[in-house]
This record gives C-alpha cells, structure tokens and sequence, in this order.
C-alpha cells in the first residue's frame, strides 16, 4: 500500500494528535452536566461561560479517567500543573484554554500495535474542550463565505486527554492501526465511547517526508479527519503532496491544512500572523495536582485487561495467529471471554474461534447462547460426525434460536456424516478414474486437485467432508 | 426616637434586641447618601428600594420571633467589582455597562445569609486598576475629607462610603493597596486578608494570585468582625485555604504587652514628613502599650513595585480578554468577529486598563516571558523570604500605608509611574500573600488623614487586629 | 535574552495591541510608548540583582490536590443568560463571520 505511496529511498514521518472526551458526568472545571445532544447553552454555568468572578474547580473523575489512559498506554503519572493557553476565538469563553505544558500528568508510555511495532507517546495530558460553532449563509456550511456564526457552549469545558505520539508512524497503515487500537483501549478502560464521527475521539496527523538517512522534513499538521478511513487517505495524500513539492526543487511550508474529505485533498487553512504566541503561563486559579502513590496503584490495578493481552491469550488458547483476522475481530467484539468460557466446557478452543468469527457477528460481547451447545457442535465436527459444512448450518440455527442441542438439530436436518472409509475408497475411486488429473496433482500443479475432490463429492452426493478429501488426497500424494 | 447607631456591632445588637428597627437604620444611610453623594460619587448604583425591602423582611421577622442572621439589619456598600445576582456589576468599566450577573459572589451570598443588607455597589478605578479612582469610567469618587482630592484607590468608593457615613461597613478588594490605601486616604480602617483566606468566587479578577477581598469599616472591631464573617474555606475557589478561621473580634481588645513590633530600617524613602512622623508616634504608642519594637530588614523591599507591575499585569492581560463582545456586555458592531475584538474592546476599555493589557501581554510574550514574566516571579520569592526572615524576629511588621495624605485630582493621571509609586507600601505583602490592615492615625499636610499599616505572616490576622485595636486604643479610640 | 527595561518600541506597542486585540490608532500608539518605555526603564532595577538560585514563586500559599467530586450542579438559567447577550439566535450566541482566525 504505502510501499509504493512513495519511491525508493524515501520514507513517510507521522506522528499523530488524539483529542479524547472523558466520560465523566461532569466538566472538567466545573459542575455542568457531560451530555451530548442536549438543547444549546443549557448545560452552562459562570465557569463554562468565562462570566466574570468565575473560578476552575478540578473533576476528581476526570483526573482518575486521565490517569487510566495513561497507565493503559504504560506512561509514567507525575505530579502536574496547568497553564493557560492565550487566544481568540468565539467558542473559547475565557479567550484562554486550561490546559497542560511543561508539566503534563502522563509521559514517556508507547502503544504497540498488532504488528509488534512500539509507537512512543510522548504525553496524554488534561485539557478543556471549547464550545461549538455553526457556520451560517456560505455554500458548505464552513467558515470560508459564512454570514454569521452560532456559539453553544455546552460542549466548553467538557474534559479532554489530548494523547501526543511520538512520529514513529511510518504507514498509514500503522496510523489507522494505532487509532484502532488506542480507540480499542479507551473503550476497554471506560474513559470514553471514543466515536470519530461524533466527536468524542479527534485526530490530527502530524505528517513529513524524508529521504533515508536525511532528518526529518518539514511537516504539516492536517486537521478534520473524522475517522479512521479518512486518516489513512489524508495522510497518503499529505506525503504525496509533499513529495512532489520537494522533487520539484520547492521547499514544505510548515503549517496546519485542513482535509477536505469530499474532494480528497489537504487545503492551507488561512492562518494569521501572531497566531501562535499562545503566552503560555501558570494558572494561577489552580494549585498543582500531585497524585500519591497509591492513587496511581489503585488505578493500575483496577485496570481491565487490554485489547493486546486478550488477543495474546485468545492466541495461546487457540493456537491462532495472534496478528491474524479471527484473534483480531473476536477481541475488538468483546467475544474472547466467550470463546474462554466454551473451551472451559470442553469445547475445541480452535473451532470455537472460527464458529464465533463466522457466525457471531450480531451477537454481543455477552452472548446468552449456552457455551455447552457451541461446545458440542465443535465435538460433533471434530470426531467426523457432521461435516464442516453441515456444523455451519448448525451453527446458524443455533445462533438464530439463542441456543439448541446440536445432536438434535443435525438429526432434523438428516444430517449424518459419512463413514471414513467409505470416502477413502471413493477418494482411491477418483484417483483411477483421472489419471491425468493425479499426474498433474502429484507433479505440483495444486489446482489439479479440484478435479478429484469434485469426483469425490459427486460420487458422496455432497456428504462427504471436503476438507477430509483433501486431507485424503494430500495424504496419498505423499 | 433613638440615635441611630453608627457601628457593625452596635446596629446588630439593636436591631437583634429591638432597639431599633432594621427599616429606620437603613433609611439612616440612605438618607446620608441622598444627601451627599451627589458631591462624593461613592456609588455606581444605589439599590435603594431592595435595601428597604430586605429591611422591612428582617423587621417582620424579628417580630415574629423568626431567627435572622447575627448582622441582621447592618447596610453595607459593596465595591462594584463584586458580583451581585440581578444588580448592574460595572467594575465602573462602559465594556460592562449595564451587566446583571446571574449569580452571586460569594462573600455576597454569605453576607446577605447574615443578615446584611446592601445599599449599593461602589465606584472602583476601572477593574481595580488605578490608585485614585481617578480611572473609573463613571467620573471619580471624591475625598469626603476635601473634595478637591482623590479617595484613593482602587476602592475609592468603598472607602469614601465609610468615610461619608453612607454605610457603616464596605467591601473592597485588594491586588496592590487598593483596600489599604484609600483607607489611609479617607481614614478609615481597611483589612487585606490573607491570600486564600476570602474566596474570590464572584470577585471579578483582575490579577488572580494577588486579589483578595476585605473591608472598609469605622473601628477595628468591625473591621475584625466582617472579616471573619466573610473568611472561610469555600468549595468554588480552589486557591481558598481549607482551614478553620479562629475568632478575630477577641483579639482586637487583648493587648499587646509582650509582642514584638518590626519596624522596616531599609525601607524605601520618600514619604511624606507627616506620614514618617505619624507611624513614629505610632511606635511609641505600641511600646507604651506593653510591645517591643525590633529592626528588620527587608532588602529586596523596593523591588516588589517592578514585580507586582510585572505579575499583575500580566494576569490580568489574562483575566481581561474575556471582555470580547461575544457573550456579555458591550459590543461593537463590524464585519468580521477579529474586528470586532479590536472595536469592542478599544471603545471599551479605558487608557490605564489598556496600558496594563499590553504591559502585561509584553511581559508574557515569546522572548520576553523570561526577562520580564519569568524574572518577577523570581523576585517575588526574594520578597517573602524577606518577610520570613523578618518575622522569624517579630510578630507583626509596622510601616506607613501609603507615602503621601490624599493628593489633588489630576495630580498623577499623566505620569503613570508616579501613580504607581503610591502603592510603594503595600505591594509587597499581596506578592507574599500576607495579612495587613491600615489604621487610621492622626493626619498630615493640610489635615488629611494619615494611615499606619500593620503587617502580618500569612493567616497572622490574630496578632494583627490586636496591634491594629491598640493603635485604635491608644488614640482614645473605641 | 532582553533586560528589563530594553527600550519598547512603537512597533512592539503596534503588534502586542494586535495580540491582545486592541485597536489602538497612531496617536495613541506613540503616547503609550512613551509611557511604557518610562515604566519599563523603572523595571530596570532588578537587573542588578542575581537571580540565578532563586526559584519562581508561583502559589502565594501552598495548597495542591483541590478536586471536586463529579456530581451535576444546578446550571444558569438560559434565558437570563441569552437576555444578557449582545446578540442571539436560536438559543445560540450570534457573531459576525470568523474569519481570519485559526483555530
């Protein structure tokens, strides 16, 4: 995919900007309702309006949900302070934002993603959220032509971890993989529903392109990504961009560009000079947060099990690739703990695995279909007494039904297995009847033994177990 | 018909034992700001009608037999940077004309649970900056000892209301000396409280780590009582101190047989020769009274006017950018939101508070946070470890409020560092977060009352009224 | 790095106004110079002393770990609020186009 994003010797820097919303009843400095939906401006209060005489008070919750992330993403907690950050802009009530510099809550963690490959994150520290703004009168809604603006505030104020990685993101590939996975263990820790398309999890990317052994270049942040397909394509777009600029003898401006999903490409965003002296100081309205020891303690061990240990112990108990689609999917469903619970009963852990990827789809994370009856079938399948395909018409009865006696379901249907014997003589049949078809199997040609395993199946009237008759096949071969 | 009294503690025990009705004093006061306030200009808005209206609750109740609060019936002004639910709260600024809070302050809330009841909201300079009052965008507030003179300031109307007799007690607030000062100034008595000690929930801020609320009132007794009334941990102000607060009245009348008094050899000169002579006579009193006067040093006295005209500043850059035409207050119209920040807040602020806006935006932008910003902090900790050392010998340091009596209109108002240089006395106690009180004591150059100031150690409000009431004592006081 | 009291200009006047966004024309730009260049040359006097051992003082006193339990407080009054407001629509506060400004 990005291999041939751009050519050889070049390479593609990320570093990526998650804005999480805490999911905490309350705002971060104040006692307004969290809510999302509500009418405009009537979850507002004199801190959340920055009315004069206002003062911030700190969410107890959201520094627990605050420390969770960063434990969950192995940083180290420390003692912190906040800043104010100075600007302009109509949904910032105070014309500063309370926020973490110097002295952030989490440092120094890393995400691995599925791969193997360690993203550093650098920070995950505390921050109000603003207010929201509509724009109306111009053509799409944005700013560029707009006739006037709305502000409500019920989002100003709303708690925030804004997780910093460091640019150890090489693909977009691995860009989409670590929102992936970040947003998996936001979800498993409970510190938000972490939903890009309603805003409860922002992404900027942090994007530049260097050759091999150069420093890095030049980057540019792109903002307005709003999930997790987009990223990918913006980030891909970004790097081409930049590419083609540099090859063409110019040089990368440094500054944020806005993606424009729709026509899929990035846009400068009109900046304004003195933008950026945020004037950053100590907020004197607060005092330091210094979490004791055994706060932390008591966060890191009531914290669940992460996506990355599941899917390790779905491996081990299953003896499927740890990286690969079935351990993946069933842990991001939340049906590991199913899977457990079937092998515990007695149950093939391996086909329990793939009867959970194929047919649990609809099905929650706490299914009610007893594990005793998925156990069985994998028995029935296992020992030969219905064939991969029939187990998967079981399977779907018993999915549709919540439940049922596999034993009883597979005599409904008159299914019955075919004896082991009676196949290998038919397989022995096959063989004779196409020498050519041997010759070619035997010779290497794979494909040639779908002309036997057809003869097979023919001969059984579909009762025969293809995958037995391969195995069969396999076997003669040698 | 009997005399109305004229004290805090007087009006409450008359009206708690039905001496007198809660109606007939406040209709006293109100008649005394009818009267002259036309000349003196204290008040921003007199809320005459709801005076009477609480008035007559409180009388209704007491007749009753209802329980009402221990300072029932006690009018008090309250300085216009205070908020007050439904009632205009200027901070005698046009960019908040006409701007009803929706809530209270609470000090507000608190004292009208004690029965108070407010007779209007004071002139202040423009958002506590200015120690004149000469700054106010509503005209200035008058000396009521010679109106050709300036109150002081920034609590200019606070302390000329007392001075008046148009309430028995008032509340400042205090960032620099502008309790202290104008107290000095219409001689009165007026307390800054420790940092911490008052919430500032409510206070509109102009420098968030220096103010602090306190009172103006007629004897120290009073000015005790209201203190403690107002003291105390309050859950919205997360700088407020989470002690208890012992008993301040008692401490008034206990003497000062055995205290050390520090008197300053290193101080900054400059005083007017009948100030020096008065806070001499003052020394004499105390160690009449039973005190030993000790020799301190506060080496890095003079240096606490470059760090508070550094810090404050640029908190209140801060503080102030709030004040944008979005939510509340004045708004000018043009064609774009950043035009409108720069219109709005041109017609709305006056020249001191833009001076200071840019001063302080000067001390905290990029390059020059570390000479300036950074540099005052630093001098700061210089300052109370000044003050540590000193207090390591001494209970309480005593020194003049302000360097000169009250000063003609118009005499500082072109050269802004001879304004500034008024609060040479009582800068450096709001940078250390101390205590201090200013007690009237004799006059000076053309009859205008003189103020000596008593310093005390952070929560040192203890020994601090039981020097400030033998002061009080020792001129034959009440 | 600057000492205090390095002489401000017009220009530093013209761009911090534009920062703080106070429009501020030519006359007054001058005058407020002029002003704070006196102030700022007082602030020369700290240049003299040696702070490189002294820690900035931040907290006047020493409070850490001030939080609140998450628990929904009574909220303002819309109306009161909206009422109070320059200019509203739809329950909203209206302001004229944002441009010119980034995020």
């Amino acid at each position: 995919m990005s291999e041939s994003l751009l050519p050889e010797g070049w390479e593609l820097v990320v570093g990526l900007e998650v804005h999480v919303e805490l999911d905490t009843k309350t705002k971060l400095f104040s006692g307004s309702p969290n809510r999302f939906g509500d009418e405009p401006n009537t979850n507002i209060d004199p801190v959340t309006l920055g009315l004069p005489g206002a003062l911030p008070v700190l969410n107890k919750q959201a520094v627990e949900l605050a420390m969770r992330i960063g434990l969950a993403l192995n940083c180290t907690v420390q003692s912190c302070t906040f800043h104010r950050k100075n600007y302009f802009y109509p949904d910032m009530p105070k014309a500063y934002q309370i926020s973490q510099y110097d002295q952030p809550l989490n440092v120094n963690g890393y995400l691995d993603l599925p791969g193997g490959v360690r993203i550093g994150v650098e920070r995950a520290h505390l921050e109000e959220d603003t207010g929201k703004s509509t724009h109306i009168g111009g053509a799409t809604g944005r700013i560029h032509g707009s006739d006037f603006s709305l502000i409500d505030f019920n989002r100003a104020g709303v708690p925030l971890v804004e997780i910093v990685s460091h640019p150890d993101i090489r693909t977009s590939e691995q860009a989409r993989q670590y929102v992936s996975e970040l947003r998996a263990i936001l979800v498993a820790i409970g510190a938000s529903d972490a939903k890009m398309e309603e805003g409860s999890m922002r992404c900027d990317a942090n994007v530049s392109v260097h050759r091999f052994g150069e420093p890095f270049g030049t980057r540019c942040e792109i903002k307005n990504v709003n999930s997790i397909r987009s990223l990918g394509r913006a980030i891909e777009y970004e790097a081409r961009r930049q590419y083609d600029i540099i090859e063409n003898g110019g040089t990368i401006r440094q500054e944020t560009r806005h993606w424009d999903d729709a026509d899929g490409r990035t846009h400068t965003l009109r900046s304004k000079e003195d933008a950026d002296d945020y004037r950053y100081f100590l907020e004197p309205d607060l005092v330091p947060l210094a979490p004791s020891a055994e706060w932390i303690e008591n966060v890191r061990t009531a914290l669940p099990k992460l996506p990355a240990q599941r899917r390790v112990e779905l491996s081990a108990l299953t003896g499927a690739d740890v990286e690969g689609e079935a351990v993946t999917v069933v842990v991001e469903r939340g049906q590991d703990a199913y899977v457990a619970e079937v092998a515990q009963v007695g149950g093939d852990a391996a086909k329990t695995l793939i009867y959970v990827l194929q047919a649990f789809a609809e099905v929650g994370a706490q299914s009610s279909i007893p594990p005793a009856d998925i156990a069985a079938l994998t028995m029935m399948e296992r020992d030969g007494k219905v064939t991969a395909t029939q187990a998967k018409t079981i399977l779907a009865e018993i999915v549709e039904k919540g439940g049922g006696d596999p034993v009883v379901i597979a005599q409904s249907h008159g299914f019955e297995a075919m004896d082991y014997s009676a196949v290998e003589a038919m397989v022995d049949a096959a063989i004779t009847a196409q020498p050519d078809a041997w010759a070619k199997y035997c010779n290497g040609e794979e494909k040639a033994v779908g002309a036997l395993v057809g003869a097979v199946m023919k001969a059984s009237q579909g009762k025969a177990d293809g995958k037995i008759v391969t195995a069969l096949l396999q076997k003669r071969k040698g | 018909m009997s005399e109305i009294p004229r004290t805090v503690v007087d009006i409450a025990d008359a009206v708690a034992t039905k001496q007198i009705k809660a109606r007939e004093v406040v209709d006293h006061y109100l008649a005394q700001i009818e009267a002259r306030d036309g000349e003196i200009n204290a008040f921003n808005i007199v809320t005459a009608d709801h005076a009477r209206a609480q008035a007559d609750a409180i009388d209704a109740a007491l007749a009753s037999g209802e329980k009402v609060g221990a300072l029932a019936g006690v009018p008090v002004a309250l300085k216009d940077n205070l908020c007050t639910h439904g009632v205009p709260t200027t901070c005698s600024s046009k960019i908040l004309e006409g701007w009803k809070p929706p809530y209270d302050a609470t000090v507000v809330s608190t004292l009208r649970g004690l029965g108070t009841i407010s007779v209007g909201k004071t002139n202040l300079d423009e958002f506590a900056m200015g120690s004149s009052t000469e700054n106010s965008a509503f005209g200035p507030t008058r000396n009521p000892h010679d109106t050709s003179r300036v109150p002081g300031g920034s609590s200019g109307g606070s302390a000329a209301a007392v001075a008046a007799g148009f309430a028995p007690v008032s509340l400042g607030s205090d960032t620099g000396g502008s309790i202290r000062q104008p107290a000095a100034l219409c001689g009165v008595v007026g307390v800054k409280p420790t940092y911490g000690l008052v919430s500032r929930y409510g206070l509109v801020a102009f420098a968030s780590s220096l103010d602090q609320i306190g009172p103006f009132a007629t004897t120290v007794t009073d000015a005790a009582v209201i203190t403690h009334a107002i003291a105390g941990y309050d859950p919205m102000d997360s700088t407020s101190i989470p002690k208890d607060v012992p008993d301040f009245r008692s401490a008034v009348s206990a003497g000062v047989a055995g205290m050390r008094i520090g008197r300053v050899t290193d101080l900054p000169e400059g005083a007017e020769p009948e100030v020096t002579q008065r806070l001499d006579e003052a020394f004499i009193a105390l160690e009449k009274a039973g005190a030993t006067i000790v020799d301190v040093q506060l080496p890095s006295f003079s240096y606490a006017l470059t760090a508070y005209y550094l810090i404050a500043p640029a908190e209140a850059s801060s503080n102030l950018a709030r004040y944008d035409g979005v939510r509340y207050g004045m708004r000018q119209q043009a064609s774009d939101v950043n035009a409108m920040y720069g219109v709005t807040r041109a017609a709305g602020f006056g020249d001191e508070v833009k001076r200071r806006i840019i001063i302080g935006t000067y001390a905290l932008s990029a390059g020059y946070f570390d000479a300036y910003y950074g540099k005052a902090l630093k001098v700061r900790r210089l300052i109370a470890q000044d003050f540590d050392r000193a207090y390591s010998q001494c209970d309480v340091i005593m020194m003049p409020t302000s360097p000169m009596v009250a000063f003609p209109f118009g005499d500082k108002v072109d050269d802004p560092m001879s304004m500034y240089l008024c609060d040479i006395y009582t800068i450096p106690t709001n940078l250390a977060g101390h205590a201090a009180v200013s007690v009237p004591f004799g006059t000076g150059a053309a009859g205008l009352p003189v103020g000596v100031q008593v310093l005390a150690p952070a929560l040192g409000e203890v020994p601090m009224f039981k020097v400030a009431g033998a002061l009080e004592a020792a001129q034959g006081g009440k | 790095m600057p000492d205090t009291g390095s002489s401000i200009t017009p220009a530093d006047v013209a761009k911090v106004a534009r920062l703080a966004r106070l429009d501020i024309d030519d006359a007054h730009i001058d005058h407020f110079t002029e002003q704070l260049a006196k102030v700022l040359q007082h602030f020369q006097d700290v240049d003299a002393l040696d702070l490189s051992a002294v820690e900035p003082m931040t907290q006047a006193y020493p409070l850490v770990n001030v939080l609140r339990e998450d628990v929904v407080q009574p909220c303002l009054d819309r109306q009161e609020v909206l009422s109070a407001a320059p200019d509203t629509e739809d329950g909203r506060f209206r302001v004229p186009p944002i441009i010119g400004l980034t995020e």
